[in-house]
């Protein structure tokens, strides 16, 4: 049977809620995207003490990234090598940007903090999730103006096509002030019509960004 | 000196983010680096920083850097020794 990429899971991380494939897994009355953030780690018990040390960027798709890969085994399923992270958001890191700015605004006070810089790539949000999943495959952040899911279906079908991936985490990731977005979807070549599967492709990919499925 | 040395632990828990750590889970003698609190390079970047800032202290050389930075009573006595202010 011809097995084509398709999505098996999702998580979103927006307005206050973390919901994992169609089911609400966390609410919260916190406003403040990194406190809300911390709730939900404590909540779960993560046990990754460098979640701390990330900004707010790394910390949305780290998160989402934990409940997506959730017994999933990807690691045991595939090589580290098949596994790819291709992800979105219009930001960039703008909010740590941001924060950096601010540490050497003043050239009497000029003290720009290490820790602080390291997240003034987007791209670092990939090298978090890397790590913890021990993920050696492509890796690509695009900035795009909007939430793209022809792009998003365009890119990771190519990728699955010249057999650079066999499994991929993709999504937007986007994180500005107190706004943020996550919306991960785990994608991997199965057969069509099995149970929690969805049709890899725009319309469904924006319809669960949306929750309107 | 336990009193630089407790105001040092809280600095180090505020500016390494260690929110989870109290300072009295912090062991003064013990390596900061790979054992101990399991700090990594761009930690050692943010002490380096912290005493710039908060001491007025600068490090000379990397095997300074080395010998200061090996644990909080290291780092202490560094500031007690060179801190006139």
């Amino acid at each position: 049977m011809n097995e084509n990429p398709a999505i098996t899971g999702y998580c979103l991380i927006h307005d206050r809620q973390v919901v994992l494939s169609g089911d609400l897994l966390f609410t919260s009355n916190e406003k403040q995207p990194g406190a809300f953030f911390t709730e939900v780690y404590k909540n779960y018990s993560l046990n990754y003490p460098k979640f701390y040390k990330m900004d707010n960027l790394c910390k949305l798709g780290f998160l989402a990234s934990e409940f997506l890969l959730k017994d999933k085994e990807i690691t045991t399923r595939y090589s580290g090598e098949d596994v790819g992270i291709i992800l979105y958001n219009a930001a960039s890191s703008l909010d740590t940007d941001r924060n950096h700015q601010q540490s050497i605004q003043d050239r009497l006070a000029y003290f720009p903090s290490p820790s602080v810089f390291v997240y003034t790539l987007a791209n670092i949000v990939i090298g978090e999730i890397s790590i913890r999943h021990k993920i050696f495959g492509e890796g690509t952040f695009f900035v795009e103006e909007h939430f793209n899911p022809a792009l998003m279906h365009e890119y990771v079908s190519r990728l699955f096509n010249d057999e650079i991936v066999q499994c991929c985490i993709t999504g937007w990731v986007e994180l500005n002030e107190n706004n943020y977005h996550g919306a991960l979807y785990l994608i991997e070549k199965t057969s069509p019509g099995k149970e929690g599967i969805a049709i890899f492709e725009p319309q469904i990919i924006e319809d669960i960004y949306l929750q309107r499925r | 000196m336990e009193q630089l040395i407790a105001k040092l632990k809280s600095e180090i828990i505020e500016v390494l983010n260690l929110s989870e750590l109290s300072p009295d889970e912090i062991d003064e003698n013990a390596p900061l680096f790979v054992e101990g609190l399991g700090l990594d390079s761009i930690d050692a970047l943010e002490l380096i920083v912290l005493l710039e800032k908060n001491y007025g202290l600068k490090l000379g050389t990397a095997e300074e850097g080395k010998k200061v930075l090996r644990s909080v009573r290291s780092m202490a006595e560094f500031i007690r020794e060179n801190n006139k202010g």
